[in-house]
């Protein structure tokens, strides 16, 4: 006990220490937390009104960026399946990083979903034995087991390791090794699962289509990698950590791949719909050409499309996927093509036009703006706050101490 | 200590007042600092409470209610009469669209006036066009000097009070549930407010309190049902209910958008009554339910008498 509080406060002191660079980040995260939950405050007074969410799209900006987050928190598999399981030495020099982002996007998932309750301080009706959780019948309640289960297996995962590797010992593979295997199935879940919850709804007909699971997880294991590999390089240059250029350009290529299937998935999305023209053809029009002189999101659409288009080609020749600067577009470009995508992009023309036809063209308001930058501030701040004691853990400078080894730390 | 030093610290300290209080506005809703915000907290779901509990809840509520209104409420927990099962019809040949039932449904239900809620929408079709899935078409907020207006017909659509609700299915704390007469109701203190639910209803039947629903008292219907027309709150979801504070009774009354139709075209009864007039309607005329293809086996018959 005596060394788990010692050790306890040297990770806490790694994360007070820091240069002015640290500080400053640190500072401007904290900033826009504050500013984020000062807003939330007046959402909690004034009620969900303070939105632009209406009874005829009740769900937005909020549930977009969730949906989103989900896929990133699924991408760490991506990392997982070649580094354990086919023992890819340059990624498994970086797994660690990406299971800990995994984990960091799910915390930012849990806040989106808060944010966008009436009354929050229900929320544990939704747990099981306490609460009256509507297990099996809702999809909700799967995603509530699925995402807190995701959360504890990455956040052992990681932490174990750590812990090891804090004690300079080797962490045993027959504890790590079922966790693993059970990671994989359950990244594909969380996402399987957050796609079921639109896709089981008959009355949303732009849901209500087989292919969205198969295309969640097709545009999350574009995002959520391409994310990774800016922050690895970020790492790699802020921290001074090597790894290899090999682990990049592999995860790289892998994109290429899934943005592949994903765009194969949407046009045989998009040709159903267009060439049968049913009825259901309604919100794809709404998204991509206008619906009776409303298109809000037409631009945002297309936007989506030509960045994933052209990230699509840059990951898939070797060429601009090894040179840094076309990398890292591609790999802008597939975020922000992914985020509109699976965000806006998915959750608005759900509502457009409504279960009676009513069409309400929705746009956050700036509250929910900054709530959300807020969400997404404190994400980053978990992140770095996780990573300042894990990469010195990483790298062999900060060690716990122990009975065997009670030596100072630096 | 120099003055300028002196007036920062102050500051500061007011800054601190300031946080503090509206921490605590936040933990405990101001004027309720007593144990029922507690009580009201750790309240079971509604089936779940025996009758004892179903008491001190409602006399909680009452209690709640008298301090927010300053009006005294009775809440009701009737139970569904056996051999019910509430059926409702609606004669799209008679409706004139003059939106009576949707006020005299505001004012039974106490829905909030500001933000307006409305449990009825009435569409509005122009004469000629297609009609039923071409949706896009209606017109929800038409607002002519007289009804009927020339060329045109109308739509009323409510909860449809389906025997297979996917609202109920969606629902992630079962909230919302269907009773043995059929309707389905929410428990609005238990509801999370999470709009599930809304993303499931094919017929736009559900309503979110976006606000503090308010209502003027001299308006409130005292006259309530724990599952129907209490008064509810900012953040849940609430929808129409087939009046269950009228409609469970021996004898019941009718609903209020029944009793206030000015033509006659809205008909209710008991589907499980051979000799009910919704019976008779669902045997004899032309009768078709909205959205049939979901297969939510709606309870909301839309006919053409004439």
């Amino acid at each position: 006990m005596y060394y788990a509080i010692r050790n306890f406060i040297i990770t806490m002191k790694e994360m007070a220490k820091g240069n002015r660079l640290y500080y400053t980040w640190i500072g401007f995260l904290s900033f826009f937390v504050l500013l984020g939950v000062s807003a939330y405050i007046q959402q909690l007074n004034r009620g969900l009104i303070v939105t632009a969410m209406r009874d005829q799209v009740s769900w937005g900006f909020y549930i977009s960026n969730f949906t989103f987050l989900v896929g990133v928190a699924a991408a760490a598999v991506y990392l997982v399946v070649p580094a354990y399981v086919y023992n890819f030495k340059p990624i498994k020099e970086i797994v660690l990083f990406g299971e800990l982002l995994a984990a960091t996007a799910i915390m930012m998932c849990i806040m989106f979903i808060m944010v966008d309750l009436g009354r929050p301080e229900r929320v544990w009706h939704l747990l099981p034995v306490v609460g009256r959780m509507n297990f099996p019948s809702s999809l909700l309640a799967w995603d509530v087991i699925v995402l807190n289960g995701y959360l504890a297996i990455n956040l052992f995962i990681s932490f174990y390791v750590l812990f090891k590797m804090a004690h300079d010992k080797e962490y045993n593979m027959q504890i790590i090794k079922p966790m693993i295997i059970i990671s994989i199935p359950w990244a594909i879940s969380i996402h399987t699962v957050t796609a079921f919850l639109y896709n089981g709804m008959p009355s949303r007909p732009f849901w209500n289509a087989a292919v969205l699971a198969p295309r969640f997880i097709a545009s999350a294991l574009c995002s959520g990698p391409a994310l990774m590999l800016i922050i690895f390089q970020l790492i790699r240059r802020i921290a001074r950590i090597d790894f290899e250029d090999r682990a990049i350009f592999k995860i790289a290529e892998m994109i290429a791949y899934a943005m592949g299937f994903n765009l194969f998935l949407f046009a045989a999305e998009f040709f159903k719909e267009f060439y049968s023209g049913s009825i259901h053809l309604a919100p794809m029009k709404y998204l991509y050409f206008g619906l009776h002189g409303h298109h809000n999101l037409v631009p945002w659409a297309w936007t989506a499309l030509i960045f994933n288009v052209t990230a699509f080609i840059l990951f898939l020749l070797p060429r601009t996927r090894e040179h840094p600067f076309s990398l890292n577009l591609a790999c802008v470009l597939v975020i922000s093509g992914v985020y509109i995508e699976k965000g806006m992009g998915l959750v608005i023309p759900g509502f457009v036009p409504g279960t009676l036809g009513e069409i309400y063209e929705y746009t956050p308001t700036m509250q929910e703006k900054i709530i959300s930058i807020g969400i997404w501030a404190a994400g980053a701040l978990i992140y770095t706050l996780l990573l300042k004691f894990a990469l010195p853990i990483h790298t062999g400078r900060l060690r716990f101490v122990s009975k065997e080894k009670d030596r100072p730390v630096s | 200590m120099k003055k300028g030093q002196r007036e920062k610290q102050c500051s500061r300290r007011a800054f601190l007042q300031g946080a503090a209080i509206g921490l605590a506005s936040i933990a405990v809703p101001v004027g309720s600092s007593d144990a029922s915000i507690w009580e009201a907290f750790f309240q079971k779901h509604f089936r779940e409470m025996n009758a004892n509990e179903k008491k001190e809840v409602i006399e909680r509520l009452e209690e709640e209610y008298a301090r927010k209104f300053n009006v005294k409420f009775n809440i009701k927990t009737t139970q569904a009469v056996p051999g019910t099962l509430f059926g409702y019809g609606l004669d799209l040949s008679r409706c004139i669209g003059c939106r009576r039932c949707v006020y005299a449904c505001v004012r039974e239900n106490n829905q909030s006036r500001d933000p307006q809620i409305h449990w009825i929408t009435v569409l509005r079709f122009e004469s000629g066009e297609k009609f039923v899935h071409d949706l896009e078409e209606a017109d929800k907020y038409y607002n002519p000097e007289k009804v009927p207006e020339e060329g045109h017909f109308y739509m009323p659509v409510q909860c449809q009070q389906c025997e297979n609700p996917p609202c109920v299915k969606a629902c992630p704390t079962q909230a919302t549930w269907k009773e043995p007469d059929g309707i389905v109701v929410i428990d609005y203190n238990w509801c999370i407010g999470c709009r599930y639910c809304m993303a499931a209803c094919p017929y736009g039947a559900r309503r979110f309190n976006w606000g503090e629903p308010r209502i003027a008292r001299s308006e409130l219907n005292t006259e309530t049902h724990y599952l129907g027309n209490r008064p509810r709150y900012k953040g849940i979801v609430e929808k129409c209910t087939f009046c269950i504070q009228r409609t469970r009774g021996n004898p019941g009354r009718y609903p209020a958008c029944v009793e206030i139709c000015p033509v006659g075209a809205r008909k209710f009864g008991n589907l499980l009554d051979p000799e009910s007039e919704i019976r008779y309607i669902i045997e004899n005329k032309r009768v078709f339910r909205l959205k049939e293809d979901i297969n939510t086996s709606p309870k909301f018959f839309y006919f053409f008498a004439t």
